[in-house]
């Protein structure tokens, strides 16, 4: 597509060279004009930051103060901090079991719906209804589904005679508990994988039918692969996503009990804003950045062995 | 292996003859017989019995919101829980809403919704047309910079930000949570820009070259051509940046203090923290701000899903 006007046939050459060159020109000019305002807001708002926070990570900082330069003194501290590795473990907790329950969940709906069902938008509204609830609203009807006493979990388990939990309120509980709530916004993930299945070509299963393979050949052989893409940026995204859960330790939990629920942006934030050490907090963001990076490029690689990519021609 | 590379040639050649007598009929293995068409009506049938199982835990929270909003305090605390409201005690909507000014905080947040889909729209679409459409040196490497944004945590551009709008005076005001949307949206504007360059990229360019050849300027073939076609797409970023404002919780909660500039949001997070225990006002508020999403979902539905499956897919 980049080449729509230069693969014309050279009619009258001299005359549309230069006419073209003079094009190239204006879309160069134009070109950068409209492209600027999204550059400039990546250099404002997204690399200055950036390097911003890392020299910030150098300094002894709190705000009102003038900072003072400490050199790699933060990290130091940071692998001395018990907070640090509590809230790193935590989020680990949370992101292991968050990411495989939502795309598990969302991957079997979309299955089922891929089964031509009647009323497929109905069940996909139904679905996908849950991810459309604001975060903070969500905070707050789930802290009174949790609630010990009166709320929906331990009623209904009480009505069936079963053992109940106290939940966002126990330090054993609360992960579990927020993980539950997690999958509760699973149709997003749904969505892009019915989407997903919706583009396997018919096709292929026939193939696999004409070969004499069942329903478990056709699963394994074909939709399997042909949907690796798809789950992979469902993982991808979902771990980048769950690894920065800010609102629920904000609203529901305030990062207890007893530390139990210190997401790592939670404990950056009260860093930050509540204690004002801009630097320490600083240095929390870049490990922070690092660590996400890193996992994300070990994604990337391990992606290679079980993601299927069409080769030339998938367009 | 084999069997993929299997797939993409039988894909491919589907893809030179799409209607070869392939008609949509189930993919299933030789099916001729009464007892192979019971078999597969059974397994119909487990396919409906899983998605109700599946539908009613996903609905209940939202049954369980709306009963509680309508429950006066005398039968929200009855043991085994109650789940007609009686009588609907509809006095919770107007209690809740009165008694923090929730009006105030709709007010702020449509103030702020405003300006960002102003911003977001007309910088991240003159963004994805040059490019899309413009033919300029550097121009994929730039895309690709600013794609990768995507990727980074929010967490490493947060305090340096902080500090840029606290230095320039600009807390307590709404322009930290604004002024970024007209510089390419900030941070999610990124997806609003590779969403909106996917559709261009589907616009013949031939349109474009007619009216070059007729002098017209880049700036005009955008405005006359491009955005008349590309109303969909708008449409997707619109609703997709209002959602976003909408449930943004973090950029308030840092930026705002003065409790009459508050936004939805924020707001309902502090009445959480007030009314701890009115759950019948608590669950209403939290109904009001779910309330027009879920509304806008219902009248845009095919630009939800289309928005959720273009970025997920492509990506």
């Amino acid at each position: 597509m980049t080449s729509a006007v230069s693969e014309r046939p050279t009619g009258t050459r001299v005359r549309r060279r230069r006419r073209m060159s003079g094009q190239s020109r204006l879309e160069l000019r134009w070109g950068i004009g409209m492209a600027l305002p999204a550059i400039l807001g990546f250099l404002i708002f997204t690399i200055g930051p950036m390097l911003a926070s890392f020299f910030f990570s150098l300094t002894d900082w709190t705000i009102g103060a003038s900072p003072r330069f400490i050199g790699f003194d933060n990290y130091r501290m940071l692998w001395n901090d018990e907070l640090f590795w509590k809230s790193l473990s935590v989020t680990t907790y949370y992101t292991l079991g968050a990411v495989p329950l939502v795309l598990v969940l969302g991957f079997v709906l979309a299955l089922l719906l891929n089964q031509k069902v009647r009323g497929l938008s109905y069940w996909r509204t139904i679905y996908y209804l849950p991810t459309l609830v604001p975060s903070i609203a969500s905070a707050v009807l789930w802290i009174w589904i949790f609630n010990p006493d009166f709320g929906l979990l331990n009623s209904l388990l009480r009505q069936a005679g079963l053992p109940t939990s106290q939940w966002i309120y126990s330090e054993t509980a609360v992960v579990p508990s927020l993980i539950i709530m997690s999958s509760w916004g699973f149709g997003n993930a749904m969505v892009i994988f019915l989407a997903g299945l919706q583009g396997v070509p018919r096709q292929l299963y026939e193939a696999v039918s004409i070969d004499g393979g069942g329903a478990w050949q056709r699963f394994r052989h074909v939709t399997l692969p042909m949907m690796t893409p798809t789950i992979f940026y469902n993982l991808v995204t979902g771990v980048i996503g769950t690894f920065q859960v800010f609102n629920q330790a904000y609203v529901m939990t305030q990062g207890g009990p007893n530390n139990a629920s210190l997401f790592y942006i939670y404990y950056l934030y009260r860093t930050a804003f509540t204690e004002s050490q801009m630097g320490y907090a600083s240095a929390l963001a870049w490990v922070l950045f690092m660590i996400i990076m890193v996992v994300t490029f070990m994604l990337f690689r391990n992606a290679r062995r079980w993601v299927y990519y069409e080769m030339a021609g998938a367009r | 292996m084999t069997s993929v590379r299997d797939a993409s040639v039988g894909k491919r050649r589907g893809r030179v003859a799409p209607t070869s007598g392939l008609r949509p009929r189930p993919p299933a293995a030789g099916g001729a017989g009464a007892r192979a068409r019971g078999w597969r009506s059974v397994k119909r049938l487990w396919i409906y019995v899983v998605l109700v199982l599946g539908a009613i835990p996903t609905m209940l929270p939202f049954v369980w919101l709306i009963r509680s909003a309508l429950m006066n305090d005398n039968q929200i605390f009855i043991a085994p829980p109650q789940w007609i409201p009686r009588p609907f005690e509809w006095s919770n909507f107007s209690g809740a809403l009165t008694a923090q000014p929730f009006g105030r905080y709709f007010i702020n947040t449509m103030i702020i919704e405003v300006f960002t889909i102003i911003g977001t729209v007309l910088t991240c679409s003159i963004a994805a047309f040059s490019f899309a459409r413009l033919r300029w040196r550097g121009r994929n490497v730039v895309f690709a910079i600013l794609l990768s944004s995507v990727m980074l945590p929010y967490a490493v551009t947060l305090i340096p930000t902080f500090v840029m709008w606290r230095t320039l005076g600009a807390l307590d005001t709404f322009i930290p949570l604004t002024v970024p949307a007209f510089f390419g949206g900030a941070g999610g504007g990124v997806f609003s820009i590779f969403l909106l360059r996917q559709f261009f990229l589907t616009i013949p360019f031939e349109l474009d070259e007619a009216a070059y050849i007729d002098g017209a300027t880049p700036w005009k073939v955008f405005w006359t051509i491009v955005m008349p076609l590309s109303r969909p797409a708008i449409i997707v970023v619109v609703i997709f940046t209002f959602i976003g404002v909408w449930n943004d919780f973090l950029g308030p909660l840092l930026y705002l203090s003065d409790e009459e500039n508050y936004t939805l949001a924020l707001g309902l997070a502090s009445f959480q923290g007030i009314y701890t225990a009115q759950w019948g006002y608590l669950m209403a508020a939290s109904a009001a701000v779910i309330a027009p999403i879920i509304a806008l979902f219902f009248f845009l539905q095919r630009y939800f899903i289309e928005g959720v499956t273009l970025t997920g897919i492509k990506g």
